[in-house]
């Protein structure tokens, strides 16, 4: 295949579909926007598409609760597409709202295979307040598929108040490391566990990203799209004679996007 | 039937809402009798729903599974012997949730949903009394201006009756002089007799009185918010001393006047669209606008604030054909957070509540709307109290094509976005008064609440509608709402609306609210017939409601109908032209402040200190962190800067992905100053936003400014008279700049009467500065890079600590305010910017509050780093006398930035005839150390004792 082609889905309130949809242009895919109502109007058909992204922001203002009502909508509206797409073992990505999303409309973790059961959640970040700040991430070895070419640990910015994860139980916990579902893990500078502020949130066990049992669908709270080039880091200024380039998050969007060229 | 639901979080998960109303109830002064609180959501959802429904919708869309629990047959908390606070919206005030939660219960697949309302329960537990848990739902739970309070379970709204169409006459053609006050006074209508005066004769020529709606259209028309009236009048000034003159237009002679002398190639648009226009690149304009939006954020900080910004971001969308909202700044001005409760003054809010509204109000309008905040700045002064200052401000980009408009005759009026309810009426006018202890209650429904995804769907859809070329003009509705907006498209040619057509939140709305509400939300298009059915295909295929509602006729009246009935038809000319002509007075004589004698210290290290962890110094990090200032990807220059978060100058963000073009964006304001001398704080604040431009790697030849005068009452000749000095000083400063205006606004009314006493806030003048920069690979920042670089500083040091923040610290103002030589100052800038595009320098940081001292440790926590400096580099020009230490370090004199230098011989080279001294080198013990005139210690601190006693002020709110 020459060039995947990927699906940014819009709605009311979704606000990093610009640079979700250019992270994706320069990993080499091909993307069209959407909005929902064209997806449920059956004016456009998700499975055309081999990846669906679900940008960051506050879709339907976060109401009752982040992407909960997106979330339901997908459930509710859309699931034999949705359910079609993944089971022909196509790639969703969630970032940030999208991440919420997904996990409220029980797409992740998804362990009991039935998109239904609600088996984590993202909530208010122990901090009570929405926060900006750039944090380091440390790679876990998983099945998902989207931090293949990753380096060890990445520089990325979290901006968001409810991204603090929980896994419903131990049990579903105990899952989710037993089968290489969680990606990624807020650590320090050097790669250590820490607490606030290098875990931004207070989540569980430090996760800040899990796929599926499959590592094709991806979620995380912090923002890959924004840290694509050189110039968005916060230490560009300091670190000019180093290599300049792409940023720490590009290689998210080319694993997804490489693998979708071999394998779809 | 009416289901009540209650959600809680479950026993063993944080209940966060709680938690941080008990630590205000703490910080309240019930620290030992609040034992703790619980916070319940309550939703009230009415319809034709059964039992299996409404779990349905309470499990699947209620709550959330893992963390929360919820019950609809009564209280999910056990209620005894606790007491009991439920909040929920008056009548009328706009419930965000109802919306989303209507559409969401749809999508489940149940129908007959009613209404869906919202309230939150409290339940406090503690050894509190009937009069402590008044006190505290009064001042943390709820506003009564937009909320009510209850002790048991609050109603759903009843539905309004429909309005029965009565037409309204305004008796003034018999009136007296009294009667006529008494009507501009009790109608909220803010006109001066002389005004009333000339509407009277207006309608003695038509043989009739006017209708409510057109006394309305004409009082919201001329007010001092939307006509500019002080500075675009007469003025008679007389300075102390000095001869009297007369300014005919005082925006016209000063800051206009600048921007058509200096007639820059790249001015597109300046001072007639709803923002300034620049241009960008080959393709692109960007436009700007600034606003304030004091006197909403005094009544309910969180829906005022909130709206401000939802408000300017409609500039930018209503400029041209519309421009896409990229880039937010706010700066704000706030009584310290710690003032006395018992000394505040009856009717007002305390300023931490205030403050903390304000950000919360605009960080949730913000960042909902996915605009990164780069920029900003947050000012503390006692005279605030009763007027904070929230000034909010927005860029735009639009294809350089789409930058004007044409309303033609024929052409259909057409309003989008948000329905119209009873927001905000009688905004316009009443931000043009000032505000008495009594305008929380007579002024309640000047205050809007904000919904931005309404906003964010209306900015899609219309910039979608643009490039298809749907519509030939747009404006926002803003203060004055659809009056204001059709009045102004429809100025040249007249037009004609059917209130009855406009949509509405609910029933009845008479003719005249509908026509002046300033629900929020809302543009107004042009559209040819034509075109009407594509237009309202794209706004219907995102949910976004557009409407026909008139069109514009040709014949120059102003023609409203309500149901078929004529109720207002006036000559557009009158309206727009028929203001008279008033002379004001306007008296400037200096004052003079108390000057310290301070006795020469050998430690200062607590006085640097003291100074970090003085708010106007401190770290506002808890405030930049909130907003989102990296959505959309530009964000190339932060506001926090280095591996230490120190304060960056000016944000560079760069609007088109892939390209290395760049928007930079400073500001300047001084109030300190502005008590002093009006004009050398216009003077200094512009000068700091063009610093903070060079300083971050730009250029003042590319930089263009905008003007945002807040004062006190300028009908009394003292303020008018620092007015015109403040705007005589943006002619003299920008012109030798060679810095255009391109647009601005003012706020004169910024007084707070307790009956007795009148606190005026400080004159203050915020400038805020754009530049286009070529490359933004050439960009520095502020956070010290490498130990053993040499540290220069470069500007001449004068003994001007009138207005300090040293002197403030003291307790002072002192008079010798710091003055400007712009041709000077100019010399300097050029110089430091061609050394900075060079690379010869690497950390550039300019003097501002706190001098030197606080400039230097900033960068040195910045960048993790300690210094080495010694105040005997500096050698004091031929005719200037001998600086003490504290001058040295703490005088904020202009045009002065500390540089940390890469290539010392080419830095030297190209900063020739400018002064600089080598003050001492970058190290990395972690020791910050400076030494004074005679080589004496003065300052010796670690550098993380700088840092923490900068963060600690706001680190805990």
């Amino acid at each position: 295949m020459t060039k995947p082609r990927a699906l940014v889905l819009r709605t009311a309130g979704t606000n990093c579909d610009r640079e979700t949809a250019f992270a994706f242009e320069l990993a080499g895919a091909a993307t069209e926007f959407v909005h929902i109502n064209e997806l449920t109007a059956r004016r456009r058909e998700l499975n055309d598409y081999h990846i669906l992204a679900l940008p960051g922001g506050f879709t339907y203002g976060d109401d009752i609760a982040s992407g909960k009502i997106l979330a339901n909508e997908l459930t509710y509206k859309l699931e034999d597409s949705l359910q079609k797409f993944v089971s022909d073992g196509k790639l969703i990505i969630g970032i940030c709202n999208g991440f919420q999303i997904l996990v409220k409309a029980g797409l992740l973790p998804n362990i009991s295979g039935d998109f239904q059961t609600i088996e984590a959640t993202l909530t208010l970040n122990d901090s009570n307040k929405f926060e900006d700040r750039w944090v380091y991430l440390k790679k876990l070895k998983s099945k998902c598929i989207w931090t293949e070419n990753m380096g060890k640990i990445i520089h990325l910015p979290v901006a968001h108040g409810e991204g603090k994860f929980i896994p419903r139980d131990n049990k579903a916990l105990k899952i989710l490391k037993d089968n290489g579902m969680i990606a990624l893990e807020y650590v320090d500078g050097s790669g250590h566990k820490c607490g606030y502020p290098c875990n931004p949130n207070g989540s569980v066990e430090n996760i800040a990203g899990i796929c599926d049992k499959t590592g094709r669908i991806f979620g995380l709270m912090p923002h890959p799209e924004r840290h694509i080039s050189f110039y968005q880091s916060p230490y560009w200024t300091k670190n000019k004679s180093s290599k300049r380039g792409e940023g720490d998050g590009f290689s998210i969007f080319a694993s997804g996007v490489n693998f979708a060229k071999k394998h779809l | 039937m009416l289901w009540r639901v209650e959600v809680r979080e479950k026993e063993n998960f944080t209940d966060t809402l709680g938690e941080s109303v008990k630590k205000d109830i703490s910080d309240l002064g019930f620290k030992n009798k609040v034992k703790d609180v619980k916070a319940v959501q309550v939703y009230l959802i009415d319809g034709d729903l059964d039992e299996a429904e409404i779990k349905k919708v309470c499990e699947r869309l209620l709550i959330d599974p893992v963390t929360q629990e919820y019950s609809y047959g009564g209280n999910v908390f056990d209620e005894k012997n606790k007491k009991v606070v439920e909040v929920a919206y008056n009548p009328g005030v706009m419930d965000p949730v109802e919306e989303s939660a209507k559409k969401a219960i749809k999508d489940l697949g149940i129908k007959g949903v009613r209404s869906v309302k919202t309230a939150k329960k409290y339940i406090i537990s503690g050894n509190l009394s009937d009069k402590d848990v008044h006190s505290i739902a009064e001042n943390i739970l709820y506003n009564k201006v937009i909320q009510h309070a209850v002790t048991k379970t609050s109603c759903p709204v009843t539905e309004e009756e429909p309005y029965q169409f009565k037409l309204r006459r305004v008796e003034i053609l018999g009136a007296g002089d009294a009667k006529l006050k008494a009507l501009s006074k009790n109608g909220q209508l803010f006109l001066s007799l002389e005004e009333m005066k000339t509407i009277r004769r207006y309608f003695k020529k038509l043989g009739r009185n006017p209708t409510d709606c057109e006394l309305e259209t004409i009082a919201q028309t001329w007010s001092e918010h939307c006509k500019h009236k002080t500075f675009r009048g007469k003025i008679e000034y007389t300075e102390e001393g000095g001869k009297t003159i007369t300014i005919d237009n005082l925006l016209k002679s000063t800051i206009m006047k600048v921007t058509k002398e200096l007639n820059k190639p790249w001015c597109v648009s300046v001072f007639h669209d709803n923002s300034g226009i620049i241009r960008f690149d080959e393709k692109n304009n960007i436009c700007f606008k600034v606003e304030t939006h004091n006197h909403p954020s005094v009544l309910e900080p969180y829906g005022g604030a909130g709206t401000g910004i939802g408000g300017v971001i409609r500039d930018p969308m209503g400029t041209g054909l519309g421009a896409k909202p990229i880039i937010n700044t706010d700066v704000f001005c706030f009584g310290y957070p710690d003032y006395p409760y018992k000394k505040l003054p009856k009717g007002v809010l305390h300023p931490k509540r205030i403050m903390k509204g304000v950000v919360s109000g605009v960080r949730d309008y913000g960042n909902r709307m996915g605009i990164p905040t780069s920029n900003g700045a947050v000012l503390f002064d006692d005279d605030f109290i009763g007027n904070p200052l929230v000034f909010c401000g927005n860029v735009g980009i639009m294809p350089k094509d789409k930058s004007f408009k044409k309303v033609s005759k024929g052409e259909l009026v057409v309003v989008v976005g948000g329905r119209t309810g009873r927001d905000g009426i009688h905004g316009a006018t009443f931000s043009s008064g000032e505000l008495t202890h009594e305008s929380k209650c007579t002024s309640g429904s000047a205050v809007q609440i904000g919904n931005p995804i309404q906003e964010k769907k209306v900015a899609d859809t219309i910039l979608k509608a643009r490039d298809l070329g749907l519509y030939s003009a747009i404006t926002d509705c803003g203060a004055g709402g659809l009056s204001s907006a059709v009045g102004e498209m429809g100025e040249e040619l007249g037009a004609e609306v059917h209130l009855e057509k406009v949509p509405l939140k609910y029933k009845g709305l008479n003719y005249d609210e509908i026509w002046i509400s300033e629900a929020q939300e809302r543009m107004v298009l042009s559209v040819k017939p034509e075109n009407i059915d594509a237009l309202i295909a794209v706004f219907e295929s995102e949910n976004v409601e557009a409407t026909v509602i008139g069109k514009f006729t040709g014949d120059g009246q102003l023609k409203l109908f309500f149901d078929g009935e004529s109720v207002c038809d006036i000559a557009m000319d009158f309206i727009h032209n028929g203001l008279p002509e008033i002379k004001r007075k306007a008296a400037w004589k200096k004052q003079i402040f108390a000057e310290p004698r301070l006795s020469a210290s050998k430690n200062l290290t607590s006085d640097l200190l003291g100074l970090l962890s003085n708010p106007n110094i401190a770290s506002k990090e808890w405030i930049i962190r909130q907003y989102d200032h990296e959505v959309q990807g530009g964000s190339i220059l932060k506001p926090l800067q280095g591996i230490g978060a120190g304060p960056g100058d000016a944000s560079i963000t760069r609007p088109i992905l892939g390209s290395n073009k760049g928007i930079i964006l400073s500001c300047g304001i001084n109030p300190d100053f502005g008590k002093i001398d009006p004009y050398w704080m216009a003077a200094s604040v512009i000068d700091e936003a063009l610093r903070q431009i060079v300083s971050v790697g730009g250029d003042i030849t590319k930089a263009a400014i905008l003007d945002n005068f807040c004062w006190g009452n300028t009908n009394k000749p003292d303020r008018l008279g620092s007015l015109v000095r403040a705007s005589q000083a943006c002619y003299d400063i920008a012109k030798t700049y060679g810095v255009p205006f391109i647009s601005g606004k003012d706020s004169l009314n910024n007084e707070y009467s307790t009956g007795k006493k009148t606190i005026s806030i400080p004159p203050t003048l915020l400038i805020s500065c754009i530049a286009v920069m070529d490359d933004i690979r050439k960009a520095v920042s502020m956070d010290l890079k490498k130990a053993g670089n040499p540290i220069y500083l470069v500007g001449l040091t004068k003994d001007e600590l009138g207005g300090s923040q040293y002197y403030k610290m003291k307790g002072f103002v002192g008079n010798g305010v710091p003055k400007l030589d712009a041709a000077y100052g100019k010399k300097v800038m050029q110089a430091l910017a061609k050394a900075i595009a060079k690379g010869h320098v690497i950390s550039c940081h300019d003097c501002s509050e706190g001098g030197l001292a606080v400039t230097l440790a900033e960068m040195a926590f910045a960048g993790g780093l300690g210094m080495d400096i010694c105040l005997g580099a500096y050698k004091r020009p031929v005719g200037q006398a001998d600086l003490k230490n504290e001058t040295l370090l703490f005088s904020e004199s202009n045009t002065r930035f500390a540089v940390e230098v890469a290539n010392e011989a080419a830095f030297v080279r190209e900063m020739k005839g400018v002064p600089v001294w080598k003050l001492g080198s970058v190290v990395n013990n972690g020791v910050f150390k400076i030494s004074g005139t005679d080589k004496k210690m003065i300052i010796n601190s670690k550098t993380s004792s700088l840092k923490a006693a900068w963060q600690k002020p706001f680190a805990k709110l």
